[in-house]
This record gives C-alpha cells, sequence and structure tokens, in this order.
C-alpha cells in the first residue's frame, strides 16, 4: 500500500527545512571547531589545543573590553528594566486612554529606527553635550544602550502583566492592603518572571550591540564586539574564534535560561 | 464611610496620575537617546560642513544635493552621483534580494516546524531561537570562516578536484546577500511561525476533498491564510538589511559598501556630516515607506477577515 496520504505534508518543505536547519549551525559550527586549533593559520588543522584561549586571556585589550561591556551591559539591562516595568504597569490592564498609542508607539520606537541611523544621531548629539559639559565617561554609552533595550525588556513584562488575574489585587485591595503594599505583596511577585526574563533580553541586547556603540564610543572605549570587529577587519587569528567562543556560551546560556522561563508561564 | 462607587473612583484618579508618573522614565530616556537626536540629524543635514568634520552653523542644502549629485571641482557643474547611486542600488538589491531568499528558505521551515506535533515542536523553534539571540558579529564572522578562499567550500570542492583555484566568494555582492540571509533567517521564521500556528487544517482538508493538488492547496488556501506572517516577516528583514553595516563592512570588504557604510565614510574620513545627515534621513524615508506599506496591508487583511 502507498504511504498514508497526509495533508500536513507539502513536497520539498522538509528538505529545506532540514537544509536549513544545518546550515544555520555548520559556519557556528566550523568557528568553534577553529578556536582549538593548534595551528596559527586559520585554515590547517593542527591538532587540538587551548593556546588561543590562553592568547585572548592573556590579552589586556581583551579582558578591558569584556570587562567594559559587561559593565555597560549589566547597568543598561537594570535602568531599562526598572524603566520598561514601570512603563508595562501604565499601559497594560487598563482601559484605552489617550495618550496609550502614543506610548506604544514611543517604546518601540528604537526598534523601527535603523541601527545606523540612531548611532549617527547619538553621534551628533553626545559630541554636542561633550563639548558642552566636558564629560567623556561610558555615561554616552550606557544612556544609548539603555534606550534601546527598553523596547526589548518591556516585551515579556508586557505580556506576563496581561496575563494576570487582576482579582487578586483587587481581593487584597479589599483586605485594606495600600496601593504599594497589594503591589509588592501581589502584583511583583507575580511578575518576577517577565521581570527577570526583559533583564536576560536587554543584558544579550546590549551585550550583542556593534553599530551604535561604534558611533558612540569615545577614544579607547572600546566593548568586545567593536573591538572583534576591529580585528576582522584587520584580518583574522583564531584568537577572534576563541573569543567568539566564550562569547557565544554566554549567549547560549543566557537564551536558553530565558527559553525556560518563559515557557513555563504556559 | 466610603462606598464601593467612592473607592473605585479614587482609584480611578490614582491610576490616571500613576500612568504618566510610572511611565517617564522609559519615555525620557527614549526621548533623550534615540528619538530626539532624530530630528538634529534633520537640522544637521541642512548646516555647511565643518573643515574638520562636524559642522559650521550656516544653513546649507549642500548635503542634500550631494545625495544624489556632484558638482564638478572645476567648473562647479552637477552631474550624478554615480558611486552614490551604485551604492544606493546596491543597498536596494541586496535588502529586497535577502527579504526574498529569506522567505523562500523560511517559509518551508516554519511551516514544518508547525505541523510537528506539539511537543517537539518547542525544540525546532528553540534551535531557531538561539542563532536568532547570539551575536551578529560572530555570526557573520562564522560565515566569513566558511566562504574563504581557504574556507571549507573552497577546499572541499579543491579536494574533489572540481575546481583548482578557488571561486573568489568574499569580498562580494554575494557574500554580503549570504551573509545577510544567514543571519536574518530566524527574523523571517518567527513571525511566519507565529500565523502558522494557529492555522486550521480543516480548510487544507476540505481543499483537498475538492481535488486540488498540493500547489494549489498551499497557493490557494495555506499562502493566504498566513499572509500577515509573509509580511511581517518580510518587513523585519528589509528594515535591518536595508541599514546593514556590520555584514557589508565584513564580508564586502572595502569596495562593496551599502548605505551604511557610505554614511559611516562621511563622519569619518569623508568629513562630511550634513551629508552623512542627509543620507541617514533618506534611509529612515525609505524604512519608514516600508512600515506604511505594511500598515497598509496588515490592517487591509484585518477588514476582509473580521
Amino acid at each position: 500500500m502507498a504511504k498514508r496520504f497526509s495533508i500536513r505534508q507539502q513536497t520539498g518543505f522538509t528538505a529545506i527545512a532540514a537544509a536549513c536547519f544545518v546550515l544555520l549551525y555548520v559556519p557556528i559550527a566550523v568557528l568553534v571547531a577553529y578556536a582549538f586549533n593548534e595551528s596559527t593559520s586559520v585554515s590547517e588543522w593542527g591538532g587540538f589545543s587551548l593556546r588561543w584561549f590562553a592568547a585572548a586571556w592573556n590579552n589586556d585589550q581583551v579582558i578591558d573590553a569584556s570587562l567594559r561591556s559587561l559593565k555597560i551591559a549589566s547597568s543598561a539591562a537594570v535602568i531599562a528594566t526598572i524603566a520598561a516595568t514601570m512603563a508595562a504597569l501604565a499601559t497594560t490592564r487598563t482601559r484605552a486612554y489617550r495618550g496609550l498609542t502614543f506610548k506604544y508607539a514611543f517604546i518601540n520606537q528604537p526598534l523601527m529606527v535603523p541601527e545606523i541611523v540612531t548611532g549617527v544621531a547619538l553621534l551628533i548629539f553626545f559630541a554636542q553635550i561633550k563639548i558642552a559639559t566636558g564629560y567623556s565617561g561610558l555615561g554616552y554609552l550606557i544612556a544609548a544602550h539603555t534606550a534601546f533595550c527598553i523596547p526589548f525588556a518591556y516585551l515579556p513584562i508586557r505580556a506576563r502583566l496581561e496575563n494576570m488575574d487582576l482579582t487578586l489585587e483587587r481581593a487584597a485591595a479589599d483586605l485594606y492592603a495600600t496601593p504599594w503594599k497589594a503591589f509588592r505583596r501581589v502584583t511583583l511577585p507575580l511578575l518576577w518572571p517577565g521581570i527577570i526574563a526583559g533583564l536576560m533580553l536587554a543584558f544579550v541586547i546590549s551585550l550583542d550591540d556593534v553599530v551604535i556603540t561604534e558611533f558612540v564610543k569615545s577614544g579607547g572605549q572600546d566593548t568586545l564586539p567593536t573591538y572583534m570587529l576591529g580585528q576582522i577587519r584587520r584580518g583574522i587569528t583564531p584568537e577572534v574564534n576563541a573569543i567568539s567562543t566564550v562569547f557565544l556560551l554566554l549567549s547560549v546560556v543566557i537564551v536558553t535560561l530565558f527559553f525556560f522561563l518563559s515557557r513555563k508561564r504556559d | 464611610m466610603a462606598t464601593a462607587a467612592e473607592i473605585e473612583k479614587q482609584a480611578e484618579a490614582r491610576e490616571v496620575r500613576n500612568r504618566w508618573f510610572l511611565s517617564a522614565p522609559a519615555l525620557i530616556i527614549i526621548l533623550l537617546a534615540a528619538s530626539g537626536p532624530l530630528l538634529i540629524v534633520l537640522l544637521y543635514s541642512f548646516l555647511t560642513p565643518g573643515p574638520y568634520g562636524d559642522v559650521v552653523w550656516k544653513f546649507s542644502t549642500e548635503g542634500w544635493v550631494s545625495v544624489f549629485l556632484e558638482r564638478d571641482i572645476f567648473d562647479d557643474t552637477l552631474s550624478f552621483a554615480g558611486a552614490h547611486l551604485t551604492i544606493f542600488w546596491r543597498s536596494l538589491k541586496l535588502a529586497i534580494m535577502a527579504t526574498v531568499a529569506t522567505l523562500i528558505f523560511g517559509f518551508p521551515t516554519a511551516y514544518f516546524i508547525a505541523t510537528r506535533p506539539e511537543r517537539t515542536r518547542d525544540i525546532w523553534l528553540f534551535l531557531i531561537t538561539i542563532p536568532f539571540w547570539t551575536n551578529l558579529l560572530i555570526r557573520t564572522f562564522a560565515v566569513l570562516q566558511v566562504i574563504r578562499n581557504e574556507g571549507i567550500i573552497n577546499t572541499a570542492l579543491i579536494n574533489l578536484g572540481i575546481i583548482d583555484q578557488p571561486i573568489q566568494m568574499l569580498y562580494t555582492d554575494f557574500a554580503i546577500m549570504v551573509g545577510m540571509v544567514y543571519v536574518y533567517l530566524p527574523l523571517m521564521v518567527l513571525p511566519l511561525y507565529a500565523s502558522m500556528e494557529k492555522l486550521d487544517f480543516r480548510l487544507v482538508e476540505a481543499g483537498y476533498d475538492l481535488y486540488a493538488t498540493r500547489w494549489q492547496v498551499l497557493k490557494r488556501i495555506i499562502f493566504p491564510m498566513v499572509r500577515p506572517g509573509v509580511i511581517a516577516g518580510s518587513i523585519l528583514v528589509f528594515i535591518p538589511a536595508i541599514g546593514a553595516y556590520v555584514t557589508p563592512s565584513v564580508l564586502g570588504g572595502g569596495k562593496n559598501m551599502m548605505f551604511a557604510n557610505l554614511i559611516e565614510l562621511q563622519f569619518g574620513q569623508g568629513r562630511n556630516w550634513p551629508l552623512g545627515a542627509a543620507l541617514s534621513i533618506t534611509v529612515m524615508a525609505i524604512v519608514m515607506v516600508a512600515l506604511l506599506v505594511y500598515v497598509r496591508n496588515t490592517s487591509g487583511s484585518e477588514a476582509r477577515h473580521g
């Protein structure tokens, strides 16, 4: 008998999907494999070695850039998540009010504008402020990262709030809880997974940024991605592969955590 | 003693106060470090370039004129800026080609995920999500290593005796397109999947009952139903593709510039900030047009189904 006819089947779709999954992971696998290559050349396999990880670890510029990246990403993620949580509380679980659509559009605005345009805009704007105030620290990078992290942090927090049961807060109010107490003891614990998810998203997004950082940074303020971009443009050594491998590992861990955190909701 | 109505009223007044107070930090940060500065770009595009970068505060339309035209340095006549037009054309062409290619690969992939059993679906989705959240620069770098002259593709082809000279793929338009398809594929698959997840297969079954072929079912039943996902995915790919900076600078080398590289040049060696500002506004305008098309299309389809 012929194979059972499946209405869900489409000719060739499974093959293309399989090709996509393989092609998505092959380049990453090659990149990681060459990080463990003994040879200096990135084209020949010279045996297994951790020398490039050691080289990266002993490279002050790499360590500097990594620490700077972590500093910016953690500051930006925390500030963005706090601002996004507040904004989400003000834009969900309420009847439509004047200005609500405006707020949605405004909060999501950084997602609509190409990064290059935001980068240029901040370069111009911050150049003026630098002249006016004389300050040229990491504050500019943290401000820029916070702004484009807000819409990402906002997404899971808003989703969580929208699925939340309003009656619990009403019950707290009925039992004479002050609004603040009701928020702290009822809303916040329920909202927590959304806030953590938002925080992690914002952290990853900030850590990954190249374009806006490239335009906003002053001299000597390389983050890990902008440092790597410079190295790749200059020609490649397996050291960049080693850095990429560690970076990838970190992202995968965060994304996996995020994935399971947001799954739990269902 | 306060009545229930009074309590309700107080709560409402508090809510009105709270909703602006609570959203203020987010709105102010975005205003200062994202939206507001865009207006300054518009202003700068109408100023005169300073000798060492920055601008001189004198009104000029020269920045906008030089987006499309170039002034002859000897006789001051204007002619089309060939170099710019080549870059615009390349950006538009590559962004559209990348969008179409991600659709061709992404549609079957999303369909495959959406037709898996409930339990395994999450795993496939997770496999698409991981590259989506890993660093774009690293993924571009991974593509570079594969398509290099000494990369695994060329090495494999040479070892198999198919070619004896490596094929130059890196630093070509082709390389940029491959890179963009690779990095933006998840942006196409995720919204497509979201619209296919809810697909009503009873309609597909009805199609087969009425003697439709697989292709007819795909074209006449499935595709119209997932159209919002197709449009959303296309927009999500097209917007970053038209403004792509990392992919062309890593895979295109110095020659094969796109919009973003041309803009960067004006703020670096070019020292023509007004031109760079005008080019930025041009990219924004293209993106806005794309978004308008999106809004009109999606609201139209809702009206039809509603």
